[in-house]
């Protein structure tokens, strides 16, 4: 592509592939987004890349408004509005179709089976933004320690995930991590 | 409406049956959304379930359970897919619209708004040091998301799932190449074995 283009174009170009491909939601995608937005594109560090998967699992609404943080340190507010609809619109656009297309035809056992086949690749797609992620986050031995905490009062209890981040954003300001 | 119900004077679950939900209007359909997506922090399915099965009425668990599963099926962020799939059914295209607005644009404004602030601040010492310990907990609970969907396959023992699964993690997360030829990859193999597996398991 070319790099002099408006980079509003590249976001919608890249976003909007992603969208299709993104096989069990937005969190499966955050391996393609740092792979695109720090190794191919380099519109941020690894840190920033980080922090902003930080920011924007701390604020309301999909997660998929990780694309919007992107888009906006790529554009600004333009980015930030491309990089969000590129995201969301093909795949909308698809599910309005397909919908109604399973809705005339009605108990097709295809989506059961094409649903259990994408299960295992998007646990994996998962798991690879997990770890890449750690890597990025994990800097240190408490580091890893408060993801592992996280990640056990996550999974043992019924907790609202607030307070685990609250419990991370304090300890960090504690310069304990 | 009365404010305590009388005792054992009509059978409680038949009033939603003879009372069929009333099927919501274009703003209704953004109010709803709008609400469902800024409660909804870490993912929006549970408040997006409790809105429109118990709150609204305007589907059974079953129907849900349907619509949420087609919405998961296909690629993309699975919570915008069904806000377009449950407007668009009662509203056409137009409630299609109304639906994703709620959803996504109140959050969107919200998380501009954080950017902004983030390029502005995001250098200042404290900030930097809150964030870093807000991403470590934010990695630790999408582990715990992960491990929670893999329990069924465990549980199942499905080790052809888990190969793909093993498969698929070492590709992008450690191989890190790209996502579309992982998939091209990945999904016809997968398909390929989950329908031998069911040809075999019910001939």
């Amino acid at each position: 592509m070319n790099s002099n283009a408006n980079p509003v174009w590249s976001l919608v170009w890249t976003f909007g592939l992603m969208s299709l491909f993104a096989v069990g939601g937005a969190n499966s995608a955050i391996p393609e987004m740092h792979r695109v937005a720090v190794d191919v594109q380099h519109w941020m560090t690894d840190k920033q890349f980080a922090d902003v998967f930080a920011i924007s699992q701390l604020s309301p609404g999909p997660n998929v408004l990780i694309v919007t943080l992107i888009g906006y340190s790529v554009a600004g507010v333009a980015g930030a509005l491309a990089a969000t609809l590129a995201m969301c619109g093909p795949t909308a656009i698809l599910a309005y179709y397909v919908s109604r297309l399973l809705a005339r035809s009605s108990q097709s056992r295809w989506p059961a089976v094409i649903q259990a086949a994408l299960v295992p690749l998007s646990i994996g797609l998962m798991a690879a933004s997990g770890l890449i992620l750690a890597r990025s986050s994990d800097q240190s031995w408490i580091a890893a320690l408060v993801t592992v905490a996280a990640a056990i009062l996550a999974f043992a209890t019924r907790l609202n995930p607030f307070w685990m981040l609250l419990g991370g954003g304090i300890l960090g300001f504690a310069g304990v991590v | 409406m009365l404010p305590d119900s009388p005792p054992a004077a009509v059978p409680a679950p038949d009033i939603p049956a003879s009372n069929p939900p009333r099927e919501p209007g274009l703003a209704e359909l953004f109010v709803a959304f709008a609400k469902m997506s800024l409660a909804g922090f870490g993912g929006v399915l549970y408040w997006a379930r409790r809105g429109i099965v118990d709150q609204h009425r305007w589907m059974t668990a079953e129907e849900f359970n349907e619509t949420y599963a087609l919405c998961h099926f296909l690629p993309g962020p699975n919570v915008v897919n069904l806000s377009v799939v449950f407007g668009s059914r009662f509203r056409g295209i137009a409630g299609g619209v109304a639906a994703f607005a709620g959803l996504v644009g109140p959050p969107l404004t919200i998380a501009t708004i954080l950017a902004a602030l983030y390029m502005r601040f995001g250098e200042i010492d404290a900030l930097r040091r809150i964030l870093a310990g807000v991403a470590c907990a934010a990695v630790g609970l999408l582990l715990a998301t992960v491990l929670k969907m893999m329990m069924p396959l465990i549980r199942k023992r499905d080790a052809v799932g888990l190969i793909i699964l093993a498969a698929v993690f070492v590709a992008i997360g450690m191989a890190r190449l790209p996502l579309q030829t992982v998939l091209l990859v990945g999904i016809p193999v997968s398909l390929a074995v989950t329908l031998t597996m069911r040809r075999r398991a019910n001939p």
